[in-house]
């Protein structure tokens, strides 16, 4: 085992040590009862426009975005970008909708989409559809997050051919890591995504010094990039016409999606009002202008000539060609991190949509609160070690096909969470429709394209479209539940019964809504 | 109240934007002007980071 170099490692074990220790004293932050699952999960719905910022930016740019976008832009350049417009339009979306969510979930106690869901459409087995989407989806993007620990790991010299050298580093880091969460809920990754988001700050702050300036300026790096590209037929500097329409339909699809992930409503949920939801939609760009610069290490990458064994590796060896050793360190504990807040995080998420819509709803009606949070606890355990056993017995590929294949599913939760935070129009059991069909047409477009690829072309009059198979699968989906819901409402189907009230979506008062400690029952 | 509540929403169409700026590729990918070597391409995107948060901010200050 030979350490790429021990400064570099010192500083990033330093880090995740002091952070570790931050983690397990969460849990006397901002006290509250963790036999909650308000508590536990929801960090008591409490956090300020501050810490929702920190959180969500903590949770939303994950280690995985920092690996694999400059890694999308390295392999295809400009249609890699699409990464940006995504997280731009993303913000009115959550301007608009995720305020209305957290009034309607703070009113009634939810604190899943599919509790909402459950609320609304009284149908339970329309809310297990949901959690089981959201779960099934969030699993292999929590292994993910453990790969993109991983390469960093590897680039720090940590491998080897003994299982000691390559996987103990991992399964420790992630053993600390279920520890707090299980003992400090979403008040770990909250306060450790604040470590983070600074970390990740100052190193591409930073980067966009240091790198183009050692790479001769970004006349140069492009230029260099579109040599490098010009000879590939599939890559390009500037996006090809051919690519408009699965450019937009990618940045379309993945913002509407962003939302409906266990994780990211989590934290939607914690904060402690609609307006502090409505502030972070103007403020959490900022975050979206540092991945863009992250983007373009991609191209960095293209002109420094950089090749990596994996396309993983682009960013780590970026970084260990151009920052001095115990920046590198700092570095890669910053990607480390990035790792570690979103995969607690959407454990806990998954593990709330697992207590709630399945354990409550199917097994236990009566259960009480401490029995649902111990729930919780438990499955958010299972659910890392179970991401960590699928990480070291799938190939990369695999897990990030079903990646790629998640984000197609979690979409076609889109029309039950979303449209119910407006009006109640569409019925229950086509919701239920649109949902499988959404999901068996977007499965056999991504299987039909072998999971190499999410864009599905099909032939309109003569001219074929291009478009993500997630909006593919999301548009025959609405057709469903639409033609579904008018012809149930014709056959006078009856629709079950709605608990929430028009008045339950808009806070009231944000002042006389603030947490008044209730004795939840 | 009806008319204030009128007055409101309208505001929030300013969001229809940055969705009409950034899903109609066509108007941007391109390489020319470009600033300091970049292309426009990759500028113009990182404009309307700005953009959003500005038109996002205004409908928050306008509809509170």
């Amino acid at each position: 085992m030979q350490l790429l170099h021990s400064s570099a490692f010192l500083v990033f074990l330093a880090i995740l040590a002091a952070v570790s220790v931050l983690g397990f004293l969460g849990a006397r932050w901002k006290r509250g009862d963790l036999d909650q699952l308000d508590e536990w999960g929801l960090g008591g719905r409490q956090f300020g426009t501050l810490i929702t910022w920190f959180l969500v930016g903590g949770d939303f740019y994950t280690a995985y975005t920092i690996i694999a976008v400059p890694a999308l832009v390295f392999g295809t350049g400009a249609m890699g970008f699409f990464a940006l417009p995504y997280t731009i339009i993303v913000y009115p979306f959550v301007f608009l909708a995720m305020p209305r969510l957290w009034s309607v979930a703070r009113k009634h106690g939810y604190i899943t989409p599919a509790d909402f869901v459950q609320g609304r459409y009284g149908s339970r087995t329309l809310a297990t559809l949901v959690a089981i989407t959201g779960i099934t989806a969030t699993m292999p993007y929590i292994a993910l997050q453990l790969a993109g620990m991983g390469a960093v790991l590897a680039q720090l010299g940590l491998t080897g051919n003994s299982w000691v050298q390559q996987d103990l580093p991992l399964v420790i880091a992630f053993l600390v890591l279920a520890l707090y969460t299980y003992s400090s809920g979403l008040r770990a990754p909250a306060i450790i995504a604040i470590v983070k988001d600074i970390l990740i700050y100052v190193v591409v702050i930073a980067a966009i010094v240091i790198i183009p300036a050692k790479a001769g300026g970004y006349s140069h790096i492009f230029s260099a990039a579109d040599a490098v590209w010009s000879r590939h037929s599939t890559a390009s500097l500037i996006l090809l016409p051919k690519d408009y329409t699965a450019y937009a339909s990618l940045a379309l699809g993945s913002a509407l999606a962003a939302f409906m992930y266990p994780h990211t409503v989590t934290t939607m949920l914690a904060s402690s009002s609609g307006q502090v939801i409505r502030r972070n939609a103007v403020l959490l760009p900022a975050y979206t202008f540092l991945l863009g610069l992250i983007a373009l290490f991609g191209v960095v990458a293209v002109a420094a000539g950089i090749h990596p064994a994996t396309s993983s590796g682009v960013v780590p060896e970026l970084m260990t060609r151009f920052f001095s050793p115990w920046f590198t360190g700092l570095a890669f504990a910053a990607i480390a991190l990035a790792a570690m807040v979103p995969a607690a995080i959407m454990s806990i998420g998954a593990a709330n949509l697992f207590t709630r819509s399945i354990y409550r709803a199917w097994f236990r009606p009566q259960a009480t609160a401490q029995q649902e949070s111990r729930v919780a606890k438990n499955v958010s355990f299972g659910v890392k070690f179970g991401a960590l056993l699928f990480v070291f017995t799938s190939s990369h590929d695999f897990v990030i096909n079903l990646q790629l294949l998640g984000g197609i599913w979690i979409l076609q939760t889109f029309p039950a969470i979303t449209f119910g935070l407006w009006r109640r129009i569409f019925h229950h059991q086509a919701l239920i429709a649109g949902w499988a069909v959404g999901m068996v047409t977007g499965t056999s477009m991504a299987a039909a394209l072998r999971l190499h690829s999410s864009v599905f072309a099909i032939n309109i009059g003569g001219t074929s479209v291009r478009l993500y198979a997630g909006i593919w699968a999301l548009m025959a989906n609405i057709v469903v539940v639409w033609l579904t819901s008018m012809l149930l409402d014709r056959a006078g189907i009856q629709r079950n019964h709605d608990e929430t009230a028009h008045a339950d979506y808009q806070e009231q008062d944000a002042v006389s809504e603030l947490p008044v400690k209730t004795m939840a029952s | 109240m009806k008319l204030t509540q009128n007055n409101k929403s309208r505001w929030m169409w300013l969001l229809i934007l940055p969705y009409g700026g950034l899903l109609l590729p066509f108007l941007y990918a391109r390489r020319t002007p470009e600033i300091f070597g970049v292309p426009f391409f990759y500028w113009y995107q990182f404009v309307w980071v700005f953009l959003t948060a500005a038109l996002t901010g205004i409908v928050y200050w306008r509809t509170r």
